[in-house]
């Protein structure tokens, strides 16, 4: 997929744009709760980080995953369901959501990587699907009703997390935790592999490497760090209801993908925090909100493939 | 440069979004939450604004000197729609009530957090029970109607006419898993026999192989348990295969005079339902359904605008009395203090587990033949006195509700 | 009659020719998107939209034009294809130099447009559409009461597959069709429009899945959502299916339908997951799908 194509830069000067534009991030995130409504921010933070995860297999393996609300869901409700039934403190309930988001992502990922492209996004698509229907009769997950009424608990038994604060500071952390991990897996050598598979994967295998057990480690990692976006979710709301693995959340990530930018590092931050701005002022319209998102869909891949950030990224001529 | 500047206006362009906080402690704030656009949108929707508008128009408000503001939302029936508005509208806009809120999920989410924050909440549209039950809070007013006095009127008085074998067409999902044991306890309580049930997917859209089955269990009555578009598909395929004409009777288990009206009278004839209120049912039910239709694209109040009218009413009256809005436990307690009585429903109560208390009435949906216009869809099956229609306070589990 | 696992055989009999109707839809919208996926590379999330469409124009022209099911039968599916011939020109032509990906993304945009739009005017209860009095009533089979209409259902939706089917891979302009998907620039060589083809390729698509929405409207609510909640179903059956063939596409859909009629007898509850199911299992032994000719 087009990604933001920059011009050739040194390693130093994109070291550079990309650590000062970090900074950026943190320094506005952590002022921010003094201008806005801290849960809202929280709520676009969670978002995020879904949607830095989607980047990760979408922008730099080329994969189109119609289905990830999966991971973002069932870790919702695994967290929820450890924290209020199991009694889990909040760091191991978010644990055991990202662990459970791992598992469904080696099973899915086994099952999808057989196929490639347009093949690839149907069949994540129906097994969310499947997926969702299996939510609404499982007893644990309440259906429609949602888990409810969550207890956020003591992080590391004296963190009291009904405190505002506390929450958006610990949200923060796993935000940007979960962020710096994935640029790291960008960098890495394996991240190397990564894009070349996407350039021409049959150049990648005829020099040894084998692709489909990179796609699926790169599957599996992706539904991972959706799986932690999701967790934190729950406790945030202190709810996981079945929004969350149904198709529309999965649209949605890909909208603030690719509203952002696909492939670009801070991309689906913007976007994230772009289209949940958005949702905000529209929830007086009612379902306007999809015909919005339909449009901004439309456009983006007409005339805006880039994306915000990489828009920005190609005018200013740095790598963001 | 360009790069940092950019970055931060767009942070801080996104951050002031919404942190608008107008603290209006002079207002009485009303939130009216529903769903604005999806199944239940003619049932509550906008219609219920217009009825909570006229209600605060009816009290008079502004002759009093009481500043009254009402404010909308739409939590297109998703639990974590609803928790977010309010949770904003309590934090930032200072909303001091809630209002209707169809879909029990949202309900009892937002019954969490009203509760948490000392708020009113005044429920309309949803059915769960449980509101008045485990879930109770001393900030809750369940209004209109709820799934144990659907089950109640619908199962016990169809089993005392005659209709005394029963088959169940549930949604297979925790509502109607509810609707379908609690109807089945009535049904059996009053002598009636359940012979058979089978659980469709939820959502569904094909019911022939289900409608089949009931067709030959050769029920008496087939009971439908679940809600919405599945109840209309499910009658609208029943007619399709003749159900009806061979002799078994459809008993709705939740359904509202906008389904009957979007099924039209050729397939909705014969049916069975129990609400709590109807427009035609005497003069000043009459008189509000004229002016209330204009407002609300022709559609004639239902059962939940007539809920959300009765119940601003009575909370304008207990704030006045009280001469604040600002603690909601105080509020609530003033409103189960004071017998109610407004132009719809009449005279009436509100119980200590916070359930209110009016007569329920069974309806049959007419024949094409027998309906004088648009709208008249409803002759009277049976009327429940108030004191027979609701679960009895004891048998609910309300922790409230001292035994 | 006899007995089989419990179920009477009365019993059995309904629900397979319940599962045939249910599979004439299926088969109706695989064979759309299989044509359209043949031709221009795009999977058509809108595809339910348009099946949507379908029942609504029908619907209009009956509430508002007095115009009855026969002649909705041929005026949705020309009106509806001709919104996807614009659809075509304004904005899938620009796709089709890129990765095949963005044109599903568009697809899905102007799915939600569709949807949310209706949605919006037309809440969720769904609209009234009664079944044509030529078709009303039904036969009593012995077995089972057929309502006439879903018997005329099958049968017509056979008859728009064989045709089609017919059309694609025994005629000229069927063979003009198969040969642009292969090799277009060749084909343009000669001298045949190939952009023109693929836009009337585009509408006919369309056209399928709006006349389906007509035959549904009948039957099933009348809805913005009808189309949403199949679609899904849909992608799983040409999945299963496979891409490279018609008859493959809509032998799936028909087999999926006497199914999952099945399924609803013996285990209702997972009715609505064994396509998805059976989806997971032919991806493990057969990855390109019973008809399909590589991934």
């Amino acid at each position: 997929m087009q990604r933001a194509a920059g011009p050739s830069v040194t390693r130093a000067g994109r070291l550079q744009s990309e650590v000062i534009a970090f900074l950026v991030m943190a320094v506005v995130l952590i002022v921010a709760p003094m201008f806005a409504y801290p849960v809202f921010l929280m709520k676009a933070l969670c978002f995020a980080l879904f949607a830095c995860a989607f980047n990760l297999l979408i922008g730099y393996v080329g994969l189109l995953s119609f289905g990830h609300a999966l991971f973002f869901g069932w870790a919702s409700y695994v967290c929820a369901h450890a924290a209020k039934v199991w009694g889990f403190p909040p760091e191991l309930a978010i644990a055991s959501g990202t662990v459970a988001a791992a598992g469904l992502g080696t099973i899915v990922g086994a099952l999808a990587i057989r196929r490639q492209g347009i093949y690839f996004a149907m069949i994540t698509l129906a097994l969310a699907q499947m997926m969702y229907f299996f939510a609404i009769q499982a007893p644990f997950t309440h259906g429609e009703d949602g888990i409810q009424a969550v207890p956020r608990g003591k992080l590391f038994g004296f963190i009291d997390l009904a405190d505002q604060t506390n929450m958006y500071v610990t949200v923060l952390i796993i935000f940007l935790g979960g962020f710096l991990l994935i640029y790291g897996i960008i960098n890495s050598p394996f991240g190397e592999v990564l894009k070349a598979i996407r350039e021409n994967e049959a150049r990648a295998i005829s020099l040894g490497y084998k692709t489909e057990r990179f796609k699926l480690v790169a599957f599996v990692l992706s539904a991972t760090f959706a799986g932690l976006a999701g967790a934190t979710k729950a406790l945030v709301f202190q709810l996981a209801s079945l929004t969350d693995v149904d198709w529309p959340m999965s649209g949605e990530v890909i909208l603030m993908t690719l509203v952002g930018g696909l492939g670009t590092l801070f991309g689906p931050v913007v976007g994230a925090f772009f289209i949940v701005t958005l949702e905000n002022f529209l929830t007086t319209m009612g379902q306007w909100v999809f015909v919005v998102q339909g449009v901004i869909f439309v456009v983006c891949v007409l005339l805006f493939r880039r994306g915000i950030v990489g828009e920005l990224a190609q005018r200013l001529r740095i790598k963001l | 440069m360009k790069g940092l500047i950019g970055l931060t206006a767009l942070a801080v362009i996104f951050g002031c979004g919404s942190a608008q906080a107008q603290y209006s402690d002079g207002t009485i704030k009303i939130g009216v939450m529903n769903d604005m656009s999806g199944t239940y949108s003619d049932l509550s929707g906008q219609g219920s604004v217009v009825a909570a508008r006229m209600a605060v128009e009816d009290f008079g408000a502004a002759a009093k000197g009481m500043k009254v503001e009402i404010v909308s939302a739409d939590h297109q029936n998703k639990p974590d729609v609803g928790s977010n508005v309010v949770r904003t509208w309590i934090d930032v806009d200072k909303v001091d009530v809630i209002v209707d809120v169809p879909t029990s999920s949202v309900a009892l989410a937002v019954n969490e957090i009203v509760r948490d924050k000392n708020k009113v909440f005044l429920v309309s549209g949803a059915a769960a029970s449980d509101l008045t039950g485990a879930k109770c809070t001393p900030n809750t007013i369940h209004w209109t109607y709820d799934t144990w006095a659907l089950a109640n009127g619908t199962g016990k008085a169809i089993v005392k006419t005659g209709g005394d074998t029963w088959f169940f067409l549930t949604a297979d999902y925790a509502f109607g898993h509810a609707l379908e044991r609690d109807t089945s306890a009535v049904v059996e309580k009053n002598g009636g026999k359940v012979v058979g049930r089978v659980r469709h997917p939820f959502p569904g859209t094909d019911f022939s192989s289900f409608l089949l089955q009931a067709q030959s269990s050769k029920a008496k009555i087939i009971g439908l348990a679940n809600a919405g578009s599945d109840t209309i598909n499910s009658i609208k395929q029943a007619s399709e295969f003749g159900i009806t004409r061979s002799g078994q009777s459809l008993a709705a288990l939740l359904a509202f005079i906008t389904d009957v009206n979007a099924l039209g009278l050729p397939t909705a004839q014969g049916l069975i339902m129990t609400e709590a209120w109807y427009w035609d049912l005497n003069d000043a039910n009459r008189e509000f359904a004229k002016k209330f239709a204009p407002q609300f694209k022709g559609v004639h109040p239902t059962m939940v605008h007539a809920g959300v009218y009765s119940a601003v009413t009575h909370y304008l009256k207990a704030v006045e009395a009280l001469k604040s809005d600002a603690d909601g436990k105080a509020v609530v307690a003033k409103m189960k203090e004071m017998p109610t009585d407004d132009k719809l429903f009449g005279k009436g109560t509100v119980r200590a587990d916070g359930r209110k208390i009016h007569p329920m009435y069974l309806f049959e949906v007419k024949t094409p033949a027998e309906s004088k216009g648009p709208w008249d869809y409803y002759k009277v099956r049976a009327t429940i006195p108030a004191d027979e229609a609701f679960r009895p306070m004891a048998e609910g589990g309300c922790p409230l509700v001292k035994s | 009659m006899f007995e089989w696992l419990g179920i009477s055989s009365q019993a059995l009999f309904g629900q397979l020719l319940i599962g045939l109707i249910n599979g004439s839809f299926y088969a109706l919208l695989s064979l759309g998107l299989a044509v359209i996926f043949g031709m221009l590379n795009i999977i058509n999330f809108a595809h339910g939209a348009q099946y949507m469409l379908g029942a609504f124009t029908a619907f209009f022209l009956l509430q508002y034009a007095g115009i009855g099911y026969w002649w909705a039968i041929i005026i949705a599916p020309v009106v509806v294809g001709i919104t996807g011939i614009i659809i075509e020109r304004l904005f899938l032509q620009w796709l089709y130099k890129l990765d095949h990906l963005y044109g599903l993304l568009l697809t899905f945009g102007l799915a939600l447009i569709f949807e949310g739009t209706f949605r919006n005017f037309f809440g969720s209860s769904g609209l009234p559409y009664s079944v044509p009095s030529a078709l009303q009533g039904g036969q009593n089979l012995g077995f089972m009461f057929l309502p006439n209409y879903r018997a005329w259902v099958v049968v017509f939706s056979l008859a728009v597959c064989l045709t089609t089917w017919f059309v694609i891979e025994r005629t000229k302009l069927g063979s003009y069709l198969r040969a642009a998907t292969e090799n277009p620039t060749l084909v343009r060589a000669f001298g045949i429009n190939v952009p023109r083809m693929i836009t009337l390729t585009y509408g006919f698509g369309v056209a399928l899945a709006a006349l389906a929405g007509v035959m549904a409207a009948p039957i099933y609510n009348v809805s913005p959502q009808m189309g949403a909640n199949l679609i899904i179903v849909v992608f799983a059956v040409v999945v299963i299916g496979g891409m490279g063939s018609i008859m493959g596409a809509f032998v799936t859909g028909f087999g999926l339908g006497v199914i999952e009629g099945l399924t609803k007898v013996f285990f209702p509850e997972a009715s609505n997951t064994v396509i998805f199911i059976i989806m997971a299992i032919v991806l493990l032994i057969r990855p390109a799908g019973l008809f399909g000719r590589g991934a």
